[in-house]
């Protein structure tokens, strides 16, 4: 608990530069949260973007952005809503213009509406929102209530962060990232738990004595799991980095999602969650409820 | 004495593990891409399995077998989607319309597993290829629908019970019915609460010597439109996408005024597109002999009681303002040929009502002349002035053919004077598909090409089994003895996860599916390591090798428990708001997590019972 002052200042900067990163430049918001179309189309050989582009403009097509997408042979071509050409044919004429150019196969469409991309963006939004109420009540009952408040604001500041670095480096923020972000709140918590029970269990062993300095009890809390936080993020990790190399090019913002949703949550059930205790105004009374409810739940 | 197993608890382990082992073995066999040759009638014909081998060898299409099924339907079963493709449009020409033949996924399970119940996972579309679309109701138009149909009715009871009225009308979404004489008023009004109790809301107004009648759908109503409205779109669409030839199609309803569809396996997206969203219909009017079509277009004057429309050629028409016949009535429509002149026509069945109504129609009009009416909505997309995106409705109608009526017809006839046999064709598959009850409008889609589905499917496990090695590695090193325990407890977990997945009708395991195992098989060693982390500790600080086990496992449980909750919170969240793939995700993460808590508490600590139980050690390799 020390270095708490150093863990508040390095929490603050990286959501402060977080949040400014959203607000001001927003997030690479994709297909799913925009609507628009997203196509992506294979072809034999390795293809010059410029002459797709040519083709796609002379089948009417002026307003869509074409990359490459995991290879030269694979190309990705975006078209936003604000098109005058209908939605649902857009496809059928991307493909036919590029159908010109010889053999192109369709590896993927996906079209969404302006009302479903809404609806999404509002439904990722809500689900968010439960989940992290969900897991107040759960952890508030479970134990007290101030370690309900610090599970959450260590999940917050996850979220934060996470979400930050999809604003500061532009990595496009599609449905599957949100649903990295929901398992990186599962996730963290995990971690934060396994510190918290420790915390109530060392308090009990000590209630015995007086003169206990709470600061005292959750730093030998989080020393004493720290080896299984770090074992956990280490499989967890190379459990992503086997994803990262070896899964499809779709999940990569799911993958990236995670591996710095892990990282972040490790840091905050380490430093973030037990200092919040602390803050929030912990003490040795406080704990005598949760002697209550730890002896009530039976052990096997 | 403490780490000693009742026996029970081992023969359940024991049990579990073997069913876990059989249920997830089905998916070792993948299922075969097909093209099943079905006969509505009975069994298909013996020769056609020998047709199609030769026919197969000769197009030099790879196949896997050609089997004849226990119901007369034939198999033809290939190793590869390509050569699936390839060969249903073979196919399709080969044995043209005599049989139905479709796309297929066949289960290759061995014949024991399937005595059992075994079956592989049910892929989702990301993973298998094909398209999914939701659809839109236009609860709008199918008001208005509704309300129309109420027009109509009001017209022929007013004339029945002697109500005269001005003007029958729609407008704004309401009906104005305008009488000269407040006793037809009231009249009216008494023959609405009478005749549609609870339908509608009428209200009487008076104005400058007229007497209105407002009417409007009730609350209730409206819902029960809009009900009925979906159910019938998705029982069409049902029927339209057996049109397409497609295996295990899924339609069902989403929400209020949605309709999801995914159709595995479908290429053709165009095509998919085209035979969904069409809602073209036809209207059957009697022209308005008597009057002067080119008379009306040019001078403007409509003549009441009729509408002017445009025949294919351009020429105007007056016909009728009642329909004689509306497309829903059609059961039955196939194309052909004209008997008397030769040209393309349609050949329809109608129902037993609309054949009585037909029957009486033409009956009455013997010699007059009768226009069939082509209708077809579409929506589309144009840039405002202020260059806003507007979407508008457009209906086309045109008359396609007008001709006389040579004697009463009633349930089979057939109509001509269309543009050719594909028109023929394609008139016949919509009216044979059916009209939709409200028009449909598409606003989410997704496709995935076959090879994207297989390549998918390809690194998933790629990754998972090399997410595993690198686990098991880990642990082995770090644990030693009990890590290699935990890595039995995690393929154990990863069998399961399958097997529970296999036996969850309507379990689909999609691309983030295959994320969630990947995932579990990060975080499912956890509880294992906080056993076992506790084991050290408890060596550390003195305690003997039992002891440790014992106590290890005891304090680790209830600090398992809390933290796999909270993961399944969140688990629960995405499955509640997600769409399919995403819903996916949260079962295998789910079914992980919960696999997991039962192979680390019970598995691992059985294994431990097992090897350290009864001996005396005073090491551990941890």
């Amino acid at each position: 608990m020390e270095k708490r002052g150093l863990a508040f200042g390095v929490s603050l900067a990286l959501i402060l530069i977080s949040v400014a990163s959203i607000s001001l430049r927003g997030l690479n918001f994709g297909v799913d949260f925009t609507g628009g179309t997203i196509i992506e189309v294979g072809y034999e050989e390795a293809v010059d973007l410029e002459s797709v582009r040519g083709r796609l403009s002379a089948a009417g097509l002026e307003n869509v952005s074409v990359q490459h997408f995991g290879s030269a042979k694979d190309v990705l071509i975006r078209a936003a809503l604000d098109d005058g050409v209908a939605q649902a044919e857009l496809s059928n004429k991307v493909l036919d213009g590029l159908r010109k150019d010889g053999d192109v196969k369709l590896r993927r469409v996906e079209f969404v509406g302006p009302r479903v991309g809404e609806e999404l963006r509002e439904d990722g939004g809500l689900a968010m929102l439960y989940a992290l109420i969900g897991i107040l009540l759960y952890v508030a009952f479970r134990f007290e209530y101030r370690f309900a408040f610090g599970s959450v604001i260590a999940l917050v500041h996850d979220v934060l962060v996470t979400i930050g670095f999809f604003s500061v480096t532009g990595i496009e923020f599609d449905l599957s990232v949100l649903a990295a972000v929901l398992a990186v709140i599962g996730y963290s918590l995990n971690d934060t738990i396994v510190v918290y029970d420790r915390i109530r269990e060392n308090f009990l062993k000590l209630r015995k004595r007086t003169g206990v300095k709470v600061g005292a009890v959750i730093d030998s809390a989080i020393n004493k799991t720290l080896a299984r936080t770090l074992v956990t993020s280490v499989t967890t990790m190379l459990v992503l980095i086997a994803l990262f190399v070896l899964g499809s090019e779709v999940i990569r913002g799911f993958t990236v999602a995670m591996m710095v949703g892990i990282v972040v949550g490790t840091y905050s059930s380490i430093y973030v969650a037990g200092s919040s205790l602390l803050f929030l105004g912990l003490s040795a009374e406080s704990m005598m409820q949760v002697k209550k409810e730890g002896e009530e739940f039976g052990r096997p | 004495m403490p780490n000693q197993y009742p026996l029970w608890k081992y023969l359940l382990i024991a049990a579990v593990s073997v069913t876990a082992v059989v249920y997830a073995l089905p998916n070792a066999y993948p299922s075969d891409p097909a093209v099943q040759i079905s006969d509505s009638d009975g069994a298909v014909n013996r020769g056609v399995p020998a047709r199609l081998m030769r026919l197969l060898d000769e197009s030099g299409v790879p196949y896997k077998a050609v089997e004849t099924e226990e119901n007369g339907n034939v198999l033809v079963r290939f190793h590869q989607p390509e050569a699936q493709l390839r060969a249903v449009d073979a196919i399709k020409k080969e044995l043209a319309g005599r049989y139905s033949v479709a796309l297929n996924l066949a289960s290759a399970t061995p014949g024991w597993l399937a005595a059992l119940n075994a079956r592989p996972m049910n892929l989702g579309l990301d993973l298998r290829g094909g398209v999914y679309f939701l659809l839109s109701v236009d609860v709008d138009a199918a008001l208005k629908k509704t309300l129309r149909a109420y027009l109509d009715s009001f017209r022929a009871e007013f004339r029945e019970n002697k109500i005269r009225y001005r003007e029958l009308s729609l407008k704004g979404g309401e009906l104005l019915l305008d009488f000269s004489r407040e006793t037809d008023q009231e009249a009216a009004a008494a023959h609405l609460a009478r005749r549609y109790p609870g339908e509608l809301t009428v209200v009487q107004s008076e104005s400058q010597g007229r007497f209105f009648l407002t009417a409007a759908l009730a609350e209730e109503h409206i819902k029960e439109v809009v009900g009925y409205a979906v159910q019938q779109n998705i029982l069409t669409l049902r029927k339209r996408v057996d049109e397409l030839g497609v295996a295990e199609p899924v339609v069902t309803r989403q929400g209020r005024d949605r309709i999801s569809v995914q159709l595995p396996g479908v290429q053709d997206t165009a095509r998919a597109k085209e035979i969904l969203g069409a809602t073209a219909t036809l209207e059957f009017r009697m022209v308005a002999e008597s009057e002067n079509p080119e008379k009306a277009e040019r001078t403007g004057r409509i003549p009441p009681g009729t509408r002017l429309y445009r025949q294919r050629d351009g020429a105007p028409v007056l016909l009728k303002q009642s329909v004689m016949l509306t497309g829903d009535r059609i059961i039955d429509a196939a194309s052909g040929i004209d008997g008397e002149r030769g040209g393309p026509a349609v050949f329809i069945t109608l129902d037993a009502k609309g054949a009585r109504t037909f029957s009486r129609v033409t009956g009455k009009n013997v010699k007059r002349m009768m226009a069939v009416v082509y209708i077809e909505n579409k929506v589309e997309t144009y840039l405002g002035e202020d260059d806003e995106i507007k979407r508008r409705r457009i209906t086309i109608e045109e008359v396609i053919s007008v001709a006389q009526i040579q004697e009463q017809l009633s349930k089979r006839f057939q109509i001509t004077g269309l543009d050719g046999t594909q028109e023929a064709r394609r008139l016949a598959l919509l009216l044979r598909a059916g009209a939709l009850a409200a028009p449909l409008e598409i606003v989410e889609e997704r496709t995935v090409g076959p090879s994207l589905g297989k390549e998918n499917i390809r690194r998933g496990t790629r990754s998972i089994i090399f997410a595993f090695l690198l686990v098991v590695l880990f642990m082995g090193i770090y644990y030693r003895v009990f890590g290699l325990l935990a890595d039995l407890a995690l393929s154990l977990n990863i069998v399961l996860i399958i097997a529970v997945v296999s036996l969850i009708p309507g379990a689909t395991l999609t691309l983030p599916g295959i994320v969630g195992i990947v995932l579990t098989v990060g975080m499912a060693v956890d509880a294992n390591v906080l056993i076992f982390e506790r084991i050290r500790e408890e060596l550390g600080s003195g305690s003997s090798a039992q002891a440790s086990i014992d106590s290890g496992y005891r304090q680790a449980f209830s600090t398992i428990a809390d933290a796999n909750v909270t993961t399944l919170i969140a688990a629960l969240v995405l499955f509640a708001f997600g769409t399919g793939p995403i819903k996916g995700f949260a079962v295998t993460l789910s079914v992980g997590i919960l696999c997991s808590m039962f192979t680390a508490i019970m598995g691992t600590r059985a294994v431990a019972n097992l090897i350290y139980g009864r001996k005396k050690t005073a090491t551990l390799a941890i």
